[in-house]
């Protein structure tokens, strides 16, 4: 036995191409995956310097930022279908697999390449996005790049990478009933900050974790990005086996089981070091919403918005309330919404709607409240349809959409207004991130389902009948 | 890219931190296919009102900042989203070089890959050439072989910048080309594999 590695110390060392002192490593990337809002300029660069794709094979394409959720068939932007029309072309021109907002396995890159079995533990997996972290769920190393990067893995199928810092992010003990991987993860980025994850990749370790569904490990990974972290990561166990066992793209018979061996070997070994390690106790978190403009910027619902007198960086607090439109110490139940998103590569799968379905079953939205659910993936849309989930959210007056990124960034039609205020199951509250003017509180699929229903935020776990 | 050896120019403060990336390029504006003509977004909600009209109270839309080409900022600059439009609105604005006390990851690299210079520098030592940039004007040169960056008092003040990314700004290098001086690694990689 050599030294104990860490699963980012093994999966690195398994693709580096070549390695030369002073210089960053440049690493191998197994899985590529593209769309139409950060690929265009790559393309053109390949055509501008006659390059070719190097391996298309290893690259898989589908739209999702700017795609209609209401009528596909409408595209009422011209840039926005200009655009989709361009990685339309050049999928064909470079012989790349495309999911089309027509094809069955269209969705948010990051929900199809785990529903597809194109993400793998061990694999290294890039997307120009910065939520490529989400496919760390698996053991795989993910993160996001630039376009120059997407040419650059286009045309070479590596990158050049800095060997990263590793960080053990420890969840001890166990979340309580009502309390999701979502509110965990907003947890962690409240209590350690939006840059602690800086320079480092991140592996979330413990009891918790390992407790914790391939949906919401999948929760987890993806927002390890509003940390700092590139690329967040999680050891393979029989829970991440299972989840690929017959999927598209994963290996059949005993090719699988080979694989599956494989796949658990890359676990983080014993008494294997990080470079740093912080803890925090699942025991003690209770569900989260952000009340600023950056993700770290959350409380627990029972708290309230800052005491100005009361914080470090007293200008950014009070710049964040003022854009929010909140007051200092106000409690976080008396703020009161009218938009409610559900969806988004954070939480937009089978289970988050699911969850999110068990609290609006047999209730009714509030007046005034505009609440739409965008699942994540035509596939997700579907198995939600068998199970009649889409009666549940539309009887309780939700709009059920077609898939995509929709209201997360609002490269579509689907936008909160100026001054709106949305209850919203994505990742980010950046000032104007819904549209110029709107205000983000981001919360799990149950929370955003309570607060639909309320058109206030409370306390989920104080529903009737949620906790039985 | 283009090469950069040596800047001199005015410095725009902007004195906030975690300055994300849907700030500096908002997302209506990321529809497009080219990689220029981004520079008239920039910023573009916080130099803007809703109509439209230039906000007075953004310093960026005063007159003595309309020349400026380095950009002073707080922590974490050029968070979130990885797009790369971000260092493409800065650069076809007319920005060179941005410092900060520290660049979100992707951002640091995309700035590198357009021929801007991101500058590591503590907070105190930016703190005063912000208050000095926000009180009238202020014009730094950065000498980016030698890593130094000289105040309008002869101040000299030296700066940390990995050798290979300096290489690369210093020579303007296409870095595919670079990569592709390694394909027989590559292919012979991909060989092994299968």
């Amino acid at each position: 036995m050599g030294k104990p590695e860490t699963i980012i110390e093994k999966v690195w060392n398994k693709h580096v191409v070549h390695q030369e002192e002073g210089k960053p490593d440049l690493l191998y990337i197994d899985q590529h995956l593209i769309h139409e809002v950060t690929s265009p300029q790559a393309f053109e660069g390949l055509r501008l310097t006659n390059r070719k794709v190097r391996r298309p094979d290893l690259t898989y394409a589908t739209m999702d930022h700017n795609v209609p959720t209401k009528n596909r068939h409408v595209v009422k932007d011209e840039i926005s279908k200009k655009q989709m029309e361009t990685l339309r072309q050049n999928c064909e021109d470079f012989g790349i697999k495309l999911a089309d907002m027509f094809h069955p396995d269209q969705g948010i890159v990051h929900v199809i390449g785990p529903q597809l079995g194109l993400t793998q533990p061990g694999k290294t997996i890039v997307c120009g996005d910065s939520h490529t972290s989400t496919h760390g769920a698996f053991g795989a190393l993910a993160f996001g790049i630039g376009t120059s990067e997407v040419e650059h893995v286009l045309a070479t199928q590596t990158i050049w990478q800095e060997k990263p810092k590793t960080l053990n992010v420890k969840v001890e003990g166990n979340l309580g009933p009502g309390v999701t991987a979502k509110d965990l993860i907003l947890a962690i980025i409240g209590k350690f900050g939006v840059r602690f994850g800086t320079g480092y990749v991140m592996e979330y370790t413990g009891e918790a974790i390992r407790k914790l569904s391939m949906e919401g490990r999948m929760t987890i990974c993806n927002m390890s990005i509003e940390a700092g972290a590139r690329a967040g990561l999680i050891s393979p166990d029989q829970t991440t086996v299972d989840y690929l066992e017959g999927r598209e793209y994963v290996p059949k018979g005993q090719e699988f089981e080979k694989a599956a061996a494989e796949w658990l070997n890359l676990a983080t070994d014993e008494g294997a070091t990080y470079d740093q390690t912080v803890i925090i106790n699942a025991d003690e978190i209770e569900p989260q919403v952000t009340w600023g403009t950056n993700p770290g910027m959350c409380v627990p619902v029972g708290g309230t918005t800052p005491i100005l007198a009361e914080v470090d960086h007293k200008e950014d607090v009070k710049r964040a309330l003022e854009y929010m439109g909140l007051e200092e110490n106000q409690p976080i139940t008396s703020i009161e919404i009218d938009h409610v998103f559900i969806g988004s590569c954070t939480n937009s799968r089978l289970s988050d709607l699911q969850k999110a379905a068990s609290i609006i079953q047999g209730r009714k939205v509030k007046d005034n409240v505009k609440a739409i659910v965008v699942p994540g993936s035509f596939s997700v849309k579907l198995q939600a349809e068998e199970l009649g989930l889409d009666k549940v959210f539309t009887e309780a007056g939700f709009e059920w959409r077609d898939s995509g990124c929709s209201m997360c960034l609002g490269m579509n039609d689907d936008i909160v207004p100026p001054g709106g205020r949305c209850a919203s199951t994505s990742n980010r509250n950046f000032e104007g991130r819904q549209g110029n003017g709107a205000r983000t509180h981001l919360v799990s699929p149950e929370m955003a389902a309570a607060a639909a229903i309320e058109g206030h935020f409370v306390d989920v776990r104080k529903m009737a009948g949620v906790l039985n | 890219m283009e090469a950069i050896q040596k800047h001199k120019g005015l410095v725009f403060p902007l004195d906030r931190s975690n300055i994300d990336t849907d700030q500096i390029i908002p997302k209506q504006f990321l529809k497009r296919i080219e990689r220029t003509g981004f520079g008239q977004y920039l910023f573009f909600n916080w130099r803007f009102d809703d109509d439209g009209n230039q906000r007075e109270d953004f310093a960026l839309n005063q007159p003595q900042y309309k020349e400026a080409s380095i950009l002073i900022a707080g922590e974490n600059f050029g968070c979130g989203s990885s797009r790369e439009h971000a260092p493409w609105a800065l650069t076809d604005f007319g920005f060179k070089v941005i410092i900060a006390p520290s660049f979100a990851d992707i951002f640091y690299n995309n700035a590198l890959k357009n021929g801007i210079i991101p500058i590591k520098m503590e907070e105190e030592r930016l703190s005063k050439w912000m208050e000095d940039a926000q009180r009238s004007s202020l014009e730094l040169s950065i000498d980016l072989k030698n890593q130094q960056i000289t105040d309008e008092e002869g101040n000299v003040i030296s700066f940390e910048i990995p050798e290979y990314h300096k290489e690369k700004l210093l020579n303007g290098w296409d870095d595919i080309a670079l990569t592709l001086l390694q394909e027989d690694k590559i292919l012979a990689y991909e060989n092994s594999r299968i």
